[in-house]
């Protein structure tokens, strides 16, 4: 799929009340992407080998794995009868980054939430490997690591009991040792400590943590350089890099310009594709 | 690989996690038993310590208690999970949300439930009630703790996402709590009058087997809505 964004815009007519979600009845008839409908496979037997196919690229390391991508198609987010965008398409593979721009109340953190299933889209569609998330959602899930504006950690707990729940959650644990992965973020000598003890920085960091815990494809982070201090940011990128040169892919907002080396980067400006656009 | 991470094993987890954190607040933990405890013996103080009134009484006062303080007790199933964004986390894993949110409501019950039925027959002893009716008592509440831990959470998991949902969640809960408390105190009362009880206790049983199944599917809808 080549990039659409700020594709048309039509099907502005407000579908009521979208922030009510009804995961169960998220699918959909998809009536605004045709040329794409052609190229799914609609029998069930194709779901495990789309899954087969991310567990290897998962796996070995080597990126590039065909097949696995994630699309967004056409979609629409309305909260409190404003349309906070409409029409935003695009498209990830494996090695790639989307950047998220906009103004603060542009819906960058609804997008996110979009993609991850959190939120229903009054319009539009996610999909993975060419499927609409909703179908193959177990699979996607377990490809999926959020982090959004909370860190999802628990203050009683220590850093490594955090991280070893969060390892519990997700289908495949990183080979790397839960310690060595809060070295990696400067938490050396703050592994049992509770985080509620620890910095707003410090609760960043082990929240990121997280996301070398398991060894999911796709990253999908909300504001992932807050409260970091500058070394914590060239660090965050030196592991964006290796994530994505490894064939993961990473959606994320940032208002921080970022140096991702030679990562493809695209950018998704929603200022653009807002009200006016 | 260092091993995939199975079902069971983030059911195990979940429990171990939610268990582990409310014995890091011992303070809060004794909450519910000691208002349990607390409401009971105001009855005597109030409608006088006849033995026989409290004998009939008793086990209505016993069960209306335990209702009340498992309620009590819901707003700490989901309430600081959803604050912090666990909640989020629990639901983005790839693993079904009911069976997690199952392994929630166990952790809970083991927390504000089974400490009811085991300081229960020592409330009963104080309100006159016959030794014949005590087993009945544990085996009443032992049924009907766990019902009013699984419907409770779903209206947690539909009013978490509320600044003050507190009482809406008591409108919300306790009429669907009504049918616990009518077997369930039915049955110690005809436990005291030396009558059959199986009846009853059947019919708790079935309330059992009903939540246990149903409740946790519409928990992680509940739970679904709350976050979006």
């Amino acid at each position: 799929m080549d990039d659409r964004i700020g594709a048309e815009s039509t099907h502005r007519h407000a579908r009521a009340s979208p922030s009510i979600g009804r995961p169960w009845n998220y699918p959909r008839k998809i009536t605004y992407f045709a040329p794409m409908l052609e190229t799914v496979d609609r029998s069930d037997t194709r779901a495990p080998s789309v899954a087969a196919l991310g567990r290897g690229a998962a796996a070995s390391g080597t990126g590039g794995a065909r097949g696995v991508s994630l699309d967004a198609s056409n979609l629409e987010c309305i909260r409190d009868d404003r349309v906070l965008f409409s029409g935003l398409s695009f498209s990830a593979r494996p090695g790639e980054v989307v950047q998220i721009e906009g103004h603060n109340g542009s819906g960058k953190t609804s997008l996110l939430r979009i993609l991850c299933g959190l939120l229903l889209p009054s319009q539009g569609d996610v999909l993975w490997c060419g499927q609409p998330v909703e179908r193959v959602r177990a699979d996607f899930l377990g490809e999926l690591s959020y982090l959004g504006h909370h860190n999802g950690i628990k203050g009683d707990l220590s850093a490594l009991e955090n991280l070893h729940f969060a390892a519990t959650l997700s289908p495949r644990r990183a080979e790397t040792d839960a310690h060595a992965i809060l070295a990696r973020f400067t938490l050396r000598g703050f592994e049992d400590v509770p985080c509620r003890t620890l910095s707003a920085g410090q609760n960043r960091r082990v929240g990121l943590a997280r996301l070398l815990m398991t060894r999911s494809l796709l990253w999908v982070l909300d504001e992932p350089f807050s409260a970091l201090d500058r070394k914590g940011m060239r660090d965050l990128e030196t592991i964006f890099e290796e994530h994505v040169g490894n064939g993961g892919m990473i959606v994320l907002t940032t208002h921080q310009p970022i140096e991702m080396g030679q990562c493809k980067v695209q950018y998704l400006d929603l200022a653009e594709l807002g009200e006016k656009g | 690989m260092k091993g995939d991470t199975s079902l069971r094993g983030a059911f195990v987890a979940m429990l171990r996690r939610d268990l582990t954190l409310a014995f890091r607040h011992r303070g809060e933990l004794a909450n519910p038993l000691l208002f349990f405890v607390i409401v009971v013996s105001l009855f005597p103080l109030g409608v006088g310590p006849a033995p026989t009134m409290l004998a009939t009484i008793g086990p209505g006062i016993i069960w209306v208690a335990a209702l009340l303080a498992a309620m009590l007790a819901l707003d700490a199933m989901f309430r600081s999970d959803f604050a912090d964004g666990s909640l989020e986390q629990v639901a983005l894993s790839h693993h079904p949300l009911s069976v997690l949110v199952l392994a929630k409501v166990l952790a809970h019950w083991l927390i504000t439930g089974l400490p009811l039925i085991m300081i229960a027959p020592l409330l009963g002893r104080m309100l006159y009630l016959p030794d014949g009716a005590m087993p009945i008592l544990a085996a009443s509440l032992a049924l009907g703790t766990p019902v009013l831990s699984l419907i409770g959470a779903i209206g947690m998991g539909l009013t978490v996402g509320l600044k003050r949902g507190g009482v809406l969640l008591s409108l919300l809960v306790l009429p669907l709590y009504t049918p616990v408390l009518i077997f369930g105190a039915l049955a110690v009362n005809d436990a005291a009058a030396g009558l059959n009880v199986t009846g009853h206790l059947y019919f708790l049983a079935a309330l059992l087997a009903l939540s246990a199944t149903l409740s946790p599917l519409a928990t992680a809808a509940a739970v679904r809505i709350s976050i979006a």
